[in-house]
């Protein structure tokens, strides 16, 4: 045990982690933000009448939701690059693809909301004489919103545990500066990937079990 | 005549949610061929009692005794127990992920053992005998309700069962649907099965009931043949309650005044 | 050229992805089957409320949910050596996506059974089942085909998920791109790193969509 934390104490080792953290928690908060923006656009495209949007954000959905985020991150960071001399830095790489498959996600959770509503929810918004706009307001919107937020928060936990794939284009994120440390330690310290890899595990768990249970109290409250 | 022997006996049962009394010192009789028809206002107790009776509620005191053993004192094996009980629902509750025919053979099967070839035949004459046997290979999503409630009739009656518990079989049922499920009950009478009925329709509890066995408040306020319950019921509660069943005519005033 | 592509290469290379492609589909594979197991084990667990097991049950599935694999498959292959403890990288594989996914089909499976309701429960033990014949013909028929839907999206999330065994040095489809791209290429194996995903997991995705069809249909399931 002894042994385990001198390897947190030792240089900037401790300090690097939290770096990592802040990389990983950055990089989430930013796709998130930007994904529920954009989601609820593409939400509202998905549920309008006309087939070519229709088929447009259907294609699009199923195609983020049937390839790997890694592939997608992998197109990003080499094509533009290499086809049209665009070079992207691999953060905003990482933000970009985690916002396009976090819009997709957003979207569907969107066309959830709206299409479970009841139909007679806004028939009797209408039939006490609310203006559409009245209904929306007043009777639609507030419902689909608590059906919206613990998705939302979910999306939050699913993106920070996506953010270790952009280990693989090189983003100093925590896995990588826990390599990094297993790699000099290491050679002092036999144990130093066991308890530096624990550690990770230990803050992964911290960043996303009490979104978790947020999320799940809300879902819980809002049930009825 | 002699009199036959009961197939159901409860002595001082007591029924307790925390500190709620549903059923406070209940003690009732049903002997072999009789039909008991138990009404009463909501919440008096009624179909809780009728799930004591199956296990489906543990009583805090009183004893239940079924064909003179007792399946309350000792160890009971509820599923053998209930294996002669037959319990029709008011959701009727078919297997929605088995055909009618199925639906009906898992007990008979499954629970005591039966051959299928034998099963399967009685199911059949059962189905005909509702009227259904054409409809023995749909799923229930494909029946009406009072369909489904005669398949969930049959589905008990195949365990041939010692007696018939009925919890307001009729209640979730469209007025035109209820009929068919009560001529079901009524063929059932004729042929001499033990039952225990709870049912809001009193035209029906007349007709089928050889006791009317009236209740409020957890227990049992009066029980008397149908004749003379629905012309002189004994207790103001009784009187009360079926007073809600009459109407008076409200416009015959003005019609006189025209 | 907008995105040019060498067929040669294409060609060339075509054989390596094939075959860990296959490597892929079959590692993914088992690694679905045994979350299915844990899945199952662990909501029958909290389900009947097993003493013990029901709280073990809970801790882990809080564990696989709220963990991402790549930390999973870090400390199994580069952390438990240190304790006494290795496993090659096709059994981290194997063990990391089971891990992770027995808790997300333990999800799926529990709402499964929650949907099934109490009235079909008191039907099936008025017919004098037993515990076990009740889990057996009533409550599992429904509860899977409630979890179906869950169920899908999860064996999907998992195939994809298995794109990162490459850290573990599992020969997989990413680990020969990442061989094979050192020299350049990157069209050409970016289109055959993509193609041979879609040709894994569409297939897959197709089947799982005409099974709900087929359950929404006969009304069984939501």
């Amino acid at each position: 045990m002894e042994s385990a934390i001198s390897i947190f104490l030792e240089g900037r080792n401790l300090a690097r982690l939290m770096e990592g953290v802040w990389i990983t928690l950055k990089i989430s908060a930013a796709s998130v933000l930007l994904s529920v923006v954009f989601g609820l656009l593409v939400g509202l495209l998905m549920i309008s009448r006309k087939p070519a949007l229709q088929a447009a954000t259907r294609f699009y959905l199923e195609a983020i939701r049937v390839m790997p985020i890694l592939v997608l991150l992998y197109m990003f960071y080499y094509l533009p690059d290499k086809n049209w001399g665009l070079h992207f830095e691999a953060q905003t790489v990482a933000i970009g693809v985690f916002t396009l498959w976090g819009t997709a996600e957003m979207a569907d959770l969107v066309r959830g909301a709206l299409t479970s509503m009841p139909a007679h929810q806004r028939e009797s918004g209408r039939a006490i004489g609310l203006t559409e706009g009245q209904v929306n307001r007043y009777i639609i919107i507030p419902q689909a919103v608590r059906r919206l937020i613990p998705g939302v928060i979910n999306l939050t936990t699913r993106m920070i545990k996506t953010t270790p794939f952009i280990y693989f284009i090189s983003v100093p994120e925590l896995l990588k500066v826990g390599q990094q440390i297993v790699e000099i330690s290491g050679m002092k310290n036999n144990m130093a990937s066991f308890w530096v890899y624990g550690f990770i595990f230990f803050l992964y768990f911290l960043m996303c079990y009490p979104i978790s249970c947020f999320s799940a109290y809300l879902e819980k409250k809002w049930q009825n | 005549m002699a009199v036959a022997r009961p197939v159901l006996k409860i002595t001082g049962l007591h029924k307790r949610y925390d500190q709620l009394e549903v059923i406070g010192n209940l003690s009732l009789e049903v002997r072999k061929g009789e039909v008991l028809v138990v009404i009463g206002p909501s919440g008096c107790g009624k179909s809780t009692l009728l799930r004591c009776i199956n296990g489906l509620e543990t009583i805090q005191g009183g004893d239940i005794e079924l064909n003179g053993q007792s399946i309350i004192v000792g160890h009971t094996r509820w599923n053998l127990v209930r294996q002669q009980i037959g319990m029709v629902f008011q959701s009727y509750d078919l297997f929605p992920h088995m055909t009618v025919l199925e639906n009906i053979l898992l007990g008979p099967m499954k629970a005591q053992g039966r051959e299928r070839a034998e099963a399967t035949k009685e199911a059949e004459a059962f189905l005909d005998r509702v009227g259904l046997l054409d409809r023995k290979d749909s799923f229930p999503r494909q029946l009406s309700g009072g369909q489904k409630q005669r398949v969930a009739i049959v589905r008990a009656l195949c365990m041939n069962p010692e007696i018939m518990l009925f919890d307001e079989v009729t209640a979730s049922l469209d007025p035109e649907m209820v009929r068919e499920v009560l001529d079901v009950i009524l063929g059932l009478a004729e042929q001499g099965m033990t039952m225990l009925i709870v049912t809001h329709e009193m035209a029906f509890a007349r007709a089928v009931a050889d006791k009317i066995v009236f209740m409020d408040q957890g227990s049992i306020v009066e029980s008397a043949p149908p004749d003379i319950f629905f012309q002189n019921p004994v207790s103001d509660r009784a009187r009360k309650f079926l007073n809600i069943f009459q109407f008076e005519g409200v416009k015959k005033e003005e019609r006189h005044n025209d | 050229m907008f995105l040019g592509i060498e067929t040669e290469f294409i060609a060339k290379a075509l054989p390596l992805y094939g075959q860990a492609a296959w490597r892929t589909v079959w590692v993914a594979a088992c690694g679905v089957a045994l979350s299915l197991i844990i899945g199952l084990f662990c909501s029958l667990a909290r389900y009947y409320r097993i003493p013990g097991l029901k709280s073990l049950a809970a801790a882990y599935i809080e564990l696989a949910r709220n963990t991402p694999l790549m930390i999973h498959l870090f400390f199994l292959y580069y952390g438990l050596p240190r304790v006494g403890l290795t496993l090659d990288g096709i059994t981290c594989g194997v063990i990391g996506l089971a891990f992770l996914g027995g808790g997300y089909m333990a999800e799926a499976f529990r709402a499964g059974l929650e949907a099934v309701s109490r009235a079909q429960i008191e039907s099936g033990l008025s017919l004098g089942l037993s515990r076990r014949q009740m889990v057996r013909y009533v409550i599992l028929p429904q509860a899977l085909a409630v979890a179906v839907p869950a169920v899908a999206a999860n064996t999907i999330f998992l195939m994809k998920e298995t794109s990162v065994f490459s850290i573990v040095a599992v020969a997989d489809l990413v680990y020969v791109f990442r061989d094979l791209i050192k020299e350049g290429h990157s069209n050409e194996n970016l289109f055959l790193l993509t193609i041979f995903y879609l040709v894994i997991i569409l297939p897959v995705s197709i089947l799982f969509n005409r099974w709900e069809r087929r359950l929404r249909r006969d009304g069984i399931g939501h």
